[in-house]
């Protein structure tokens, strides 16, 4: 690119320096600073990369609030908790872990964390860096650090809130002060991270004496997401358009895409997002439940807003298909049982034994002799929406947003059980249906901005329910940089999901390469990642054009075997240690040029 | 050349010689097809890529392919094979293809269900007995079929060396068969001469040779581009009546298709009958149409030009002229069933197999298992017959007993205690597998043979002997156009209903009416065939008897084949 000056503003010198950074920049470099620069000009008043602080005065606190999450409802308590913050005259600003410098945690001086625990205790990706760094040796002394922290978890793991509980402890050890005692929130965490805000914005203002509203804050990205009236709180009610069987006959898997109109809705995602589905509990477990107790169906019962029937509580918001600590601990004196209480006490054995079974296997088991309907609702928790990987793009069908979903069938303990959400998408949604959602936006998970920059998508099984959404995107998008999809599942002719779409993409020169391994298909186990390494040579070429490697599916043993896999490509065709594999891969991830969307 | 020529022509012209891009079609597993230009190029390599039709429409909503699958043909000239190849080949179907075997009216096996992974493991295993499946499909000479005649087995002996010679003779010699399926490295260097005999351009449309013995016309030799009739004196065979141009398929809605009897060019001696085939070929090579394929086989070559032209060609390109034919006498051109006793104190049995599939299942019984029980324990040969039947040959009398025993174990004799009209019945493949389908064949043959048995019952017909043949499209692979009652599918459930053929394949049928359902074809069956037992000759076959009565016409023009007289 030639640089014009000649009708400029620029003193000569500066156009010399203007024209040598130029012509030094890359081109996604560029667009940057453009969009920098035109956002720059838009808002002079804010001018200044880093905040500094605010003119009015300085009794007023700034409250830094770090989210980490793999899905999007640590972010929106974060910047739930920004909006009221700066409605009472507290200064904060909402930060992503994947975005926020480690050492910057020594300069804090209000500090709200809120942060999920990813598979079985480990940070989610965005917090891996800063997770490390304070936890390590090199951690600095944070005697000026008051902060608070909300953990987000899931009961029903062994390592529940974890990464939150860690955070919260090391914080004191270096030295800080907890604002709030930390809290650590389940599945259905709304009522405990509201209190969790208000108290904390409470005693924030209480310590530093602040109050009232301020007119201007630096709560930054957050409104501009969505305009929608639906979200969490007020799901939209979404017209199921499709349910359609993916599998070919024989298959030993039962995947279904799923499409619901959006009309009306206003709600807008971008690939890589995704979708919550609020579900229902099977009907005949519900009721198997309801005679097993000999309760009245049609029992009234209170659950937090309002009264409803007893099978109606249980069908629409009530967990009864796992079996969490907590639940087990108020059952054991439910049920008077010393037997349960050995049980509870007794963490291993309490795991081994809850796992496959459900809540009518522990009234079975343990019956509550003079237990009520509301005693009942009362120990159980809310029935959590469940997320899946969006598989459309809006930009392909603004109207749409489809969802791929695999139905989990399984027997154990002498029943058949259901994955809950899946089986009610598969059995029970016909056309026509109307299903509560609300988007669950993933930043961690987003297609490169540069249109140009070429992508790896690894995705077997469902996994490759975003990468449809990104080829969908890149298409209509026109963008030019090359694309890569590596697939598996069982077997070739029943479980290639979404064939014919990615034949047509790579037909047409979007999908640049498509490689598939099918387990199932011969005597030795194959697997996307022994395409991976068939192909090192390419991958190391496709990183070294500035590739991006998206990971999607199965957290246990796909995503790690990927890793392994990538590190010894890394390590092979980079000529590097184990060490600067490992630390190549982590640059990558900051970068965002590897992310991954595993459960 | 002012005239395009259309893709298939290009693309074989263009394919380096059967090569194109096979080898990395084969390796491309995100689709159980091959490109497109590739599928062409398969047939010359025996096979046609396939998809289970049953499943298409499920499968386009469930966002997967076609369940792609090939089809495989293999070159088996006057269809005799070893036990021991028959062992192999049963095995095979297990390993690579469907689990069955079907017999076809080329007198060979027909794989279905081959998945693409398998493609090369099933050709090497073909290749491990001593057989190819050289151009039993594409553009060049077909398999060359003979009669099974199992009285006269030094008569038989002579015309199946006679079909082994022709083949092979005709075969197709690139070396792109060995590179694709067996593993062998390239030899020929780019643009080397690989086909001495059919050079790049190989022939404008398929070609096929038919031997017969008199008076049994089983093999259908009219139908054929060159057909053989043997001329034999004191029990040797002198040499053949050689006609040519015939031909079975034609296109709907296009008159300027036909399908066409052979006709009488003259008598070549018996060992020059070889170089004289390889003579007509070449005619037809240099000859043939290459702009319409529609218009390319040799019967329409021999009508553009005429007989006086081809016969002065064939003097230039085989040196010597046609003899005057001699006389001869075909009357059927069905199979007979049972035991007969021939040369040497060797035994034949002559089985139905119904429509050919060499299968187990639960309405059929387990005919692939007797038959493998029989290969275990026989040690003469199989031949497979141009009606898709099988003949266990060669049997000695101590053998005799004990083949007998498999078949009663098996009931592989079943079929041969079937009605007349059943072992006069022949059909096509058709749906699911055959991409050119537009009715059901196979699957729709034995249900309608029964309704027609009902309603010649009902009429107080004898179930005596009509030919009846059906196929799925109107390219006439069972060969619709000499069946006594022809059926070709127009739709899912629609035929076109041909009368009027003779019993022994010298007169074709003609449209009697287009585009009917079952229902209707057995309404315009029932009084014809009402009026057939009142008015009846002695031994008078259904054809000859519409003919006499001026329900059909007796000569054939092609517009008959396309105007229905009702």
């Amino acid at each position: 690119m030639t640089t014009d000056f000649s009708t400029s503003p620029f003193s000569g010198e500066q156009q010399q320096r203007l024209s040598q950074l130029l012509a030094e920049l890359r081109t996604d470099q560029i667009y940057w600073l453009a969009g920098y620069l035109s956002a720059y000009c838009a808002t002079p008043s804010e001018r200044g990369a880093v905040p500094s602080a605010p003119e009015q005065t300085t009794s007023k606190p700034e409250l830094t609030i770090l989210f980490g999450s793999q899905t999007g409802n640590a972010e929106g308590i974060a910047e739930q908790l920004a909006a009221q913050a700066n409605d009472q005259g507290i200064v904060a600003k909402v930060v992503d872990l994947a975005d926020y410098k480690p050492k910057q945690i020594k300069q804090e001086q209000w500090l709200a964390l809120v942060t999920s625990t990813h598979g079985e205790g480990e940070p989610p990706d965005n917090t891996l860096d800063f997770h490390e760094y304070v936890m390590g040796k090199k951690a600095p002394k944070l005697d000026s650090l008051k902060f608070s922290v909300l953990a987000l978890g899931d009961s029903s793991y062994e390592f529940f809130c974890e990464t939150g509980k860690q955070l919260d402890q090391r914080f004191s050890e270096l030295g800080g002060t907890a604002i709030t005692e930390r809290v650590d929130c389940d599945v259905d965490y709304e009522e405990l991270a509201e209190q969790w805000i208000s108290k904390l914005l409470h005693t924030i203002s209480e310590q530093s004496g602040s109050s009232g509203p301020t007119v201007s804050g630096l709560s930054s990205s957050a409104a501009t997401a969505t305009e929608s009236t639906y979200n969490r709180k007020n799901p939209f009610k979404a017209t199921v358009l499709t349910n359609q069987l993916l599998n070919g006959r024989g298959s030993s898997k039962e995947v279904r895409h799923i499409e619901f109109s959006l009309e009306g809705s206003g709600l807008h995602y971008k690939p890589g997002d995704a979708l919550a589905v609020c579900p229902e509990n099977p009907p005949e477990l519900v009721s198997e439940l309801i005679r097993a107790l000999g309760f009245d169906p049609n029992g009234r019962v209170n659950l937090a807003d309002d009264e409803h029937s007893l099978q109606d509580a249980l069908t629409h918001y009530r967990e009864i298909t796992l079996l969490t600590p907590p639940l087990l601990k108020q059952w054991a004196e439910l049920a008077d049982s010393d037997e349960l209480c050995a049980l509870v006490s007794d963490t291993a054995e309490l795991r081994r034994w809850s796992e496959g079974r459900d809540l009518l296997d522990l009234i079975r088991q343990w019956p509550a002799q003079k237990l009520t309907a509301q005693q009942l609702v009362d120990s159980l928790r809310k029935l959590p929406p469940r997320l899946y990987s969006i598989s459309s793009s809006q930009a392909a069908d603004e109207d749409e947003v489809h969802i791929t979903v695999a139905a989990v069938r399984y027997s154990s303990h002498g029943r058949d059980r259901a994955g809950v959400a899946s089986t009610w998408l598969a059995d029970r949604l016909e056309e026509g249906a109307e299903v509560p959602v609300y988007i669950d936006s993933n930043k961690t998970f987003a297609l490169p901005d540069n249109d140009e920059t070429p992508v790896i998508m690894i995705g077997p099984g469902t996994g490759v329910a975003p990468f449809r959404a990104f080829m969908q995107e890149r298409e209509e998008r026109d963008a030019t940089g090359d694309n890569w999809l590596l697939f598996g599942d069982r077997s070739f002719r029943s479980d290639f999901l979404y064939q014919t779409e990615w034949l047509k993409w790579r037909e047409s020169g979007l999908l640049s390469k498509l490689d598939v391994a099918f387990s199932r298909d011969q005597q030795e186990k194959r697997y996307v990642q022994h395409c991976l390494v068939e192909q090192g040579a390419d991958v190391w070429a496709w990183l070294n054009r500035g590739a991006a490697i998206y990971v999607c599916g199965d957290a246990d043993k796909m995503a790690p075997d990927v890793h392994q896999t990538l590190l010894s490509i890394v390590s092979e065709h980079g000529n590097m240690t184990a060490e600067q594999a490992e630390d190549f891969l982590r640059q990558m991830n900051r970068d965002k040029r590897y992310q991954r969307d595993v459960y | 050349m002012t005239e395009k020529l259309p893709e298939a022509e290009v693309i074989k012209r263009e394919s380096d010689y059967l090569r194109g891009t096979i080898l990395e079609g084969l390796a491309d597993k995100a689709t159980g097809a091959l490109p497109e230009d590739d599928t062409k190029l398969t047939k010359f390599h025996g096979s046609y890529q396939q998809d289970d039709r049953d499943l298409r429409d499920e499968r386009r909503r469930q966002k997967l392919e076609p369940l792609y699958q090939f089809m495989v043909r293999l070159r088996l000239p006057g269809g005799v094979l070893s036990s021991q190849q028959w062992l192999g080949l049963d095995k095979i179907a297990d390993e690579c293809a469907n689990s069955t075997l079907r017999l076809t009216t080329r007198q060979t096996f027909q794989f279905h269900g081959i998945f693409k992974e398998k493609m090369q493991s099933f050709m090497r295993m073909v290749s491990h007995l001593g057989l190819d499946t050289r151009g039993a499909c594409g553009d060049v000479n077909r398999n060359v079929i003979s009669n099974v005649n199992p009285q006269l087995s030094h008569l038989h002996q002579e015309v199946h060396d006679l079909s082994l010679a022709i083949s092979d003779r005709l075969r197709w010699r690139s070396g792109a068969y060995g590179e694709v399926w067996l593993g062998e490295e390239r030899v020929a260097e780019l643009g080397q001469e690989e086909e001495p005999f059919y050079g790049h351009k190989y022939l404008p449309r398929k070609f096929k040779i038919a031997l017969a013995i008199p008076p049994e016309n089983d093999c259908d030799v009219f139908a054929n581009d060159i057909g053989l009739i043997a001329i034999i004196h004191e029990g040797r065979i002198l040499g053949f009546n050689v006609v040519v141009g015939g031909g079975m398929g034609l296109t709907y809605g296009d008159p300027a298709t036909y399908p066409r009897l052979a006709t009488m060019a003259g008598y070549v001696p018996k060992e020059k009958i070889v170089d004289a085939c390889e003579a007509i070929c070449a005619i037809q090579r240099d000859y043939g149409c290459r702009t319409n394929r529609a218009h390319a086989r040799f019967k329409y070559t021999v009508d553009d030009h005429g007989m006086d032209w081809f016969q002065e060609r064939f003097t230039e390109y085989h040196g010597t002229s046609f003899e005057r034919p001699r006389s001869f006498s075909l009357t059927s051109n069905g199979d007979r069933f049972g035991w007969v006793e021939g040369e040497g104190d060797l035994h034949h049995l002559t089985l139905l197999i119904p429509t050919g599939r060499v299968a187990d299942t639960e309405e059929g019984g387990q005919i692939r298992t007797g038959l493998r029980k029989i290969a275990e324990v026989h040690d003469g040969n199989f031949r497979i017959t141009c009606n898709q039947n099988l003949v266990i040959a060669g049997v000695s009398s101590e053998q005799r007993p004990k083949i007998n025993a498999i078949v009663e174990e098996y009931g592989l004799d079943a079929g041969n205690r079937s009605t007349p009209l059943r072992q006069h019945s022949m059909a096509c493949v058709a749906f699911p597998t055959c991409g050119l389908a537009m009715a059901e064949s196979e699957r729709f043959l034995p249900g309608f043979v029964g309704q027609i048995e009902q309603l010649m019952s009902e009429e107080g017909l004898e179930p005596d002997a009509i030919n009846v043949r059906i196929t799925g499209c109107p390219n006439g692979c069972a060969r619709p156009y000499l069946g006594e009652i022809g059926l070709t599918g127009k739709a899912l459930g629609k035929y076109n209903l041909y009368l009027g053929a003779d019993f022994s394949g010298q007169r074709m049928n003609r449209l009697y009416r287009e585009n009917i359902d079952v229902e209707t074809i057995l309404a315009e069956l029932r009084p014809l065939l009402r009026d057939y037992r009142e008015k009846r000759l002695e031994n008078e076959y259904f054809g000859d008897f519409l003919v006499r009565t001026g329900v059909v016409e007796a000569e054939r023009t092609p517009a008959m084949l396309h105007q229905a007289i009702k």
